[in-house]
Order: C-alpha cells, then sequence, then structure tokens
C-alpha cells in the first residue's frame, strides 16, 4: 500500500514536470502581430526619449531606452 | 570653452551607453518568435529644451540584412548643446559644445536564437566612451516566451578641458528579461538589469556646499545598482491599445526610485495611428546629498539628479505611413513626437533666490524611416 502510494506520488510529481503546452494558438496570435502590440512601437525614438528621462534621474536600467541625447545639464 | 562651467550627467550619460549596447541587442527581441530586425533606414532631428539647456541635432541609422540569418545595423548621433543650467549660472558661465556617438551591431539569427554583438562609441571634448556588448534571446513553447541574457562592458575617459585632469570608470551591465504571451490580446514582460560600476562617478567641475561655501563634490568610487520593470501591453478594442508599466531602482547609494508610464495608442484610420502618454516619476535621495552641508564629509554632492524630486510627463506621438515608396525605399513611415516635462525638486534650492527649484522641459522629435 504504501509502495502504490509512493508510486502515485512520484507518477504525479513527474506530471507536474511536463512541459506546459502554448495555450494561444498560432493561429490566435494576429493581433499580438499588430505594431501597435509593440512595447517600443518607434525604437529609434524612443531611445532618445527615454534618454532624456534618464540624464535627469538619478536611476538607470531595465528599459527599452538606450541613450540619444547629451545629459549634459 | 568649457573650462568651468558645472556640468552634469556625464557620468550618468556614459552608463546609458552601456544600456544602449545592451539595449541593442535585447529590444529587438519580439515575444512571438525569434527574428532578425526589419531593414530600414532612419533620420530624426531631435530637440530638448529646459532648465536653461538646449539640445538638438540628427540621428541617422541603417539596419540591413545579409542573407536569411544576418543582419546588421550602424547609427551615428549628434547633440550640440547649449547650457545655462541653474548649475552653471550659480558657478560659472555658459558653454556649447558638441558631443557625437558611433554605434553598430551585429545580430545572427539561428532557430528560436537571436544573438547580438554592439558597440557604442561616444566623444566629447572631455568625456570619451566605449562600449562593446553581448546579447542572445531565446524563444521558448512555441513562440509564447522570450528569454534574453545580456552583458555590456563599458570604458570611459573622465577629464577636464581646463586642466590635466584626468580618471576612468569601468562599468559592467548584465541584464536578464522575460517576455510572455499571455493571452491572445495581451503581452509581458519582466526585466532585470544590475550595473556595477567604478571609477570616478561624480562631475569634475561641479560643486557641493557647506554652510554655503562651494567645495568640489566627492562620491564614493563605486556604485552597483538594481533595477526591475515590470511591463504590459493590451489590446483593449480594435486598434486600441493600453500600455501599463511599473520600474523599481534602488542602488548602493541609497538612491530609490519608483517610475509608473502608461499610454493609450490608436489607429485613427489605416495608416495613421497617434498615442497619447504620461509617466510619472519619483525619487529618494543619495545618502550623500545635501542642498548645504553643515560640516564636511567623506563624501558630499549637489547633484540635483541625486536629490529628493518627482517629475510628470505628458506626451503625444501621430505616425503616417505615407503608402507609397521612395527610390529605394518602401513603406515609408513619418513620426511626429512632443514631451511635456515638470519636474519639482524637494531639496534643492535655486540660490539665487532661495527658493525650491522646478522647472518645465519641451522635447521634439520629427522622424522618418523607410524599409529596403
Amino acid at each position: 500500500m504504501r509502495r502504490r502510494t509512493l508510486l502515485v506520488l512520484a507518477l504525479a510529481a513527474l506530471g507536474g514536470c511536463a512541459a506546459p503546452q502554448p495555450w494561444v494558438a498560432p493561429y490566435e496570435r494576429e493581433t499580438l502581430a499588430d505594431p501597435m502590440m509593440l512595447f517600443s512601437r518607434n525604437a529609434f525614438m524612443d531611445k532618445h526619449r527615454q534618454h532624456v528621462f534618464d540624464v535627469r534621474e538619478g536611476s538607470r536600467g531595465a528599459g527599452d531606452g538606450d541613450g540619444g541625447g547629451c545629459g549634459c545639464n | 570653452m568649457a573650462a568651468t562651467e558645472a556640468r552634469t550627467g556625464k557620468t550618468r550619460y556614459a552608463g546609458l551607453l552601456g544600456q544602449l549596447a545592451v539595449a541593442l541587442c535585447c529590444t529587438c527581441v519580439a515575444a512571438v518568435a525569434a527574428t532578425l530586425p526589419e531593414e530600414l533606414a532612419e533620420v530624426m532631428y531631435h530637440s530638448y529644451d529646459g532648465g536653461g539647456v538646449q539640445v538638438t541635432g540628427p540621428a541617422l541609422r541603417v539596419r540591413k540584412g545579409f542573407g536569411t540569418d544576418f543582419s546588421a545595423s550602424a547609427s551615428y548621433y549628434v547633440d550640440s548643446i547649449s547650457s545655462a543650467s541653474i548649475d552653471v549660472v550659480t558657478s560659472a558661465s555658459p558653454y556649447t559644445e558638441t558631443r557625437k556617438e558611433l554605434a553598430a551591431s551585429v545580430d545572427w539569427l539561428q532557430g528560436d536564437s537571436l544573438m547580438t554583438l554592439g558597440y557604442v562609441g561616444s566623444d566629447e571634448s572631455d568625456y570619451q566612451s566605449d562600449t562593446v556588448s553581448v546579447a542572445v534571446a531565446q524563444t521558448f513553447f512555441g513562440g509564447m516566451s522570450t528569454l534574453s541574457l545580456g552583458y555590456a562592458r563599458g570604458d570611459d575617459t573622465v577629464s577636464r578641458v581646463d586642466t590635466d585632469f584626468e580618471d576612468s570608470i569601468s562599468r559592467n551591465s548584465y541584464q536578464l528579461g522575460w517576455s510572455q504571451v499571455v493571452t491572445p490580446k495581451i503581452l509581458a514582460s519582466l526585466d532585470y538589469e544590475a550595473i556595477l560600476e567604478t571609477g570616478f562617478l561624480n562631475n569634475p567641475y561641479r560643486s557641493a556646499r557647506i554652510l554655503g561655501a562651494q567645495v568640489p563634490e566627492r562620491y564614493p568610487r563605486a556604485r552597483n545598482s538594481h533595477a526591475v520593470a515590470l511591463r504590459g501591453i493590451g489590446m483593449v478594442r480594435d486598434n486600441n491599445a493600453v500600455e501599463l508599466g511599473y520600474r523599481w531602482y534602488r542602488d548602493t547609494w541609497q538612491v530609490q526610485s519608483h517610475t509608473l508610464e502608461t499610454a493609450y495608442v490608436r489607429r485613427l484610420r489605416p495608416g495613421l495611428t497617434a498615442e497619447v502618454s504620461y509617466r510619472y516619476y519619483t525619487q529618494d535621495p543619495a545618502s550623500f546629498y545635501a542642498d548645504d552641508f553643515d560640516a564636511v564629509f567623506e563624501f558630499m554632492a549637489r547633484d540635483k539628479e541625486l536629490s529628493t524630486f518627482q517629475s510628470h510627463t505628458l506626451g503625444a506621438r501621430v505616425t503616417w505611413d505615407l503608402g507609397r515608396s521612395l527610390g529605394p525605399l518602401q513603406r515609408n513611415e513619418i513620426s511626429l513626437g512632443y514631451d511635456f516635462i515638470r519636474f519639482d525638486y524637494d531639496d534643492f534650492t535655486d540660490i539665487r533666490n532661495g527658493e525650491l527649484y522646478g522647472f518645465d522641459s519641451h522635447v521634439f522629435q520629427v522622424w522618418f524611416g523607410g524599409r529596403w
């Protein structure tokens, strides 16, 4: 009985390790492919815009900005 | 020409070059599938005006694919700066200068992996910076998830134009990102970045104050920072998208900040898109910041970017698809962008009138891009 319980637990654990299946099928991703759904809809402009903030704030990092404009005050 | 002006942001700017290098590698990654960035020629004119500072200049970038697996880009950026900021007018005389930046990157697509090598170099009269970077992005779960890893190394040289002072900065940036398809209409991303800097991290021109008397600033020679950002974007209705984002930041100088951002994007008609945005930023000061010290301390700063302050930003952008080709360029687009930014400082005094400092800024962008 104890061995059977262990077997059931082991199978359950292995089942938990199974790779998750994509829950959004490729044919459902039309909206996601819309340019409006990009986090940066114009990377070049966003880079400059973010830089304007970065050089005037004490923080940096984990953003999608990457320079542009001088930091000189 | 700029011998005695107080300048800020140079060190901070160089740190951004590292982010530029990493971002060159990581921002092109789509959550849906690993693809090479599209071939694109871009030109932009940018303008900043606020707090007595004007920065204008052109920017160019060209990206071209080679075969099905490789893509390369090169960009050139110019800042023409005219500064009469509060730092400058309270300690020296206004100045002008020019900064030039060159960047290049190569992307290599292999299956669901995108690998990128990048370089950014910046040169101005008293600051040189070179940054190299490497990054890899891998998609999983049938294109549902993308993991990105990035590393950048920067080496800068800091100097003064009026003396033979010279020092250096070394910078290591580590970036980890995860983007996720949540539903058929929602994307999310979680990003972390650590930046480790050592060297001369303050401004060689700027002064702190002790009982009203100006003395050179003194900063620690090391700074480690951590930033975590969570973003989401969703198509709330056909042709209407909403984006939300939050970033938390903390470093070993005890600077802590919170950033909230939101944007609403609407396709007004085919080929014409408009968006409005709002950004709120609030920050706690560095442990060694003071408006006016009452004694001499080991470290002393009076950089308003290390003080306690808040900013509010209202932005708008319009993008037109011109719908016709121009020479070798097809699918040409024009974008116009504007941001109004209000800064309010809680513990930085305008010593000209004794009142707390604050100012408005205006940012304009005109962009043109064409696909091959």
